[in-house]
């Protein structure tokens, strides 16, 4: 029985493959033709999980487009999870090689957004450390000390750095408008997905706060994401982008460092 | 710029905005608490811990380990059947076995 499984799990997924033995459909039934449907019900349920978690991806293209470049994703990626949210992960990726899209450069880096506001929104819960409380920790650490630091980032935490206003773009595309006006300047934007009290919030940082951010939540020192930051922008403030990242609940802890 | 120059001006702003920041009144969830044991099944906020999916996934009514954002000040005074309350930690009561 489970070898009979697999056999009809793996045609099921793989067209190339012949009818596995053992299967039997209703008399005069061509089982080709029967088997041809599950097939295509596991491609339209793939496609239909993308289109539903990638909505701005899909509002950009259209959904004639998104759901034919789906189908080609589909096709050549399948779940590797039973949880339906994490398919999807390298969908962004697969946008940025796929050269009909080409003509809308700043697709993937939405694609990659929307995937970083998925894995915020199931992300295991953890504690936030409020910029408050972070600037009275530190208030009796010496200089080298707090340019020493490390934070740990709070779980939910994701930076996705654009050379595109992802997040303004990703913004105007929220309601129904087939086409609605974005006024902004057309600058790059790093988005930074948080999740502050169990919801998902998104903000546009500037280069050398999107720097800052990618470094220090990756796991940098503040002296060494701040010296990043001043090379994207001789201006940068890093007590503001500090606090900011706080305010966002971005920061899950933040220790002196030892030795 | 010199590595120095780079500190220095780090350490300036640093100084600053976290001397600010230190009496400015926490943001973070004004307004509202976790409030565990209170959500119907599949209605809960978050569940937690890693490896869960968080909203949408207890499977019972009232469940002790789940919880939903609630207005805050709300969540203690909550009066559910069979004599429940809604409760700021996790509760043992109601939560699914296996």
């Amino acid at each position: 029985m489970a070898e009979a499984l697999a056999g009809f799990a793996a045609a099921v997924v793989d067209p190339g493959r012949p009818v596995p033995a053992g299967l039997t459909a209703r008399p005069g039934a061509d089982l080709g033709r029967r088997l041809a449907v599950y097939r295509n019900n596991v491609t339209v349920g793939l496609v239909d999980a993308l289109a539903a978690g990638f909505p701005v991806t899909g509002r950009l293209v259209g959904e004639e487009f998104f759901r034919a470049m789906a189908q080609v994703f589909v096709a050549w990626n399948r779940p590797s999870s039973p949880m339906m949210f994490e398919y999807g992960a390298g969908f962004a990726d697969f946008i940025a090689g796929f050269a009909p899209a080409a003509s809308v450069p700043y697709l993937a880096d939405v694609a990659a957004l929307e995937a970083a506001r998925t894995a915020a929104w199931h992300a295991a819960e953890g504690p936030a450390l409020a910029a408050a409380v972070l600037a009275r920790r530190v208030a009796g650490w010496s200089g080298e000390a707090l340019l020493a630091a490390r934070v740990t980032a709070h779980p939910a935490t994701r930076v996705v750095a654009s050379r595109y206003p992802i997040r303004s773009v990703w913004a105007v595309h929220q309601g129904d408008d087939p086409e609605p006006a974005f006024g902004g300047p057309w600058q790059p934007e790093t988005a930074l997905v948080t999740r502050p009290a169990g919801e998902v919030r998104v903000r546009a940082l500037d280069p050398a706060a999107g720097a800052f951010a990618a470094a220090l939540l990756a796991g940098a020192s503040v002296g060494e994401a701040g010296a990043a930051a001043l090379d994207e922008d001789e201006g940068f403030e890093a007590g503001t982008a500090l606090v900011m990242l706080a305010d966002a609940g971005a920061i899950g802890d933040m220790e002196e460092a030892r030795g | 710029m010199k590595r120095r120059d780079v500190n220095a001006v780090l350490l300036g702003s640093l100084v600053t905005a976290l001397t600010a920041a230190a009496v400015q009144a926490p943001a973070l969830a004004a307004g509202k608490e976790k409030c565990y044991g209170v959500s119907l099944a599949g209605q809960n906020d978050c569940a937690a811990g890693p490896g869960t999916t968080c909203a949408g996934t207890s499977k019972v009514d009232y469940q002790g380990n789940a919880w939903k954002l609630v207005p805050k000040g709300t969540c203690e005074g909550m009066e559910l059947p069979g004599g429940r309350k809604g409760s700021l930690t996790a509760l043992e009561r109601d939560v699914p076995k296996g």
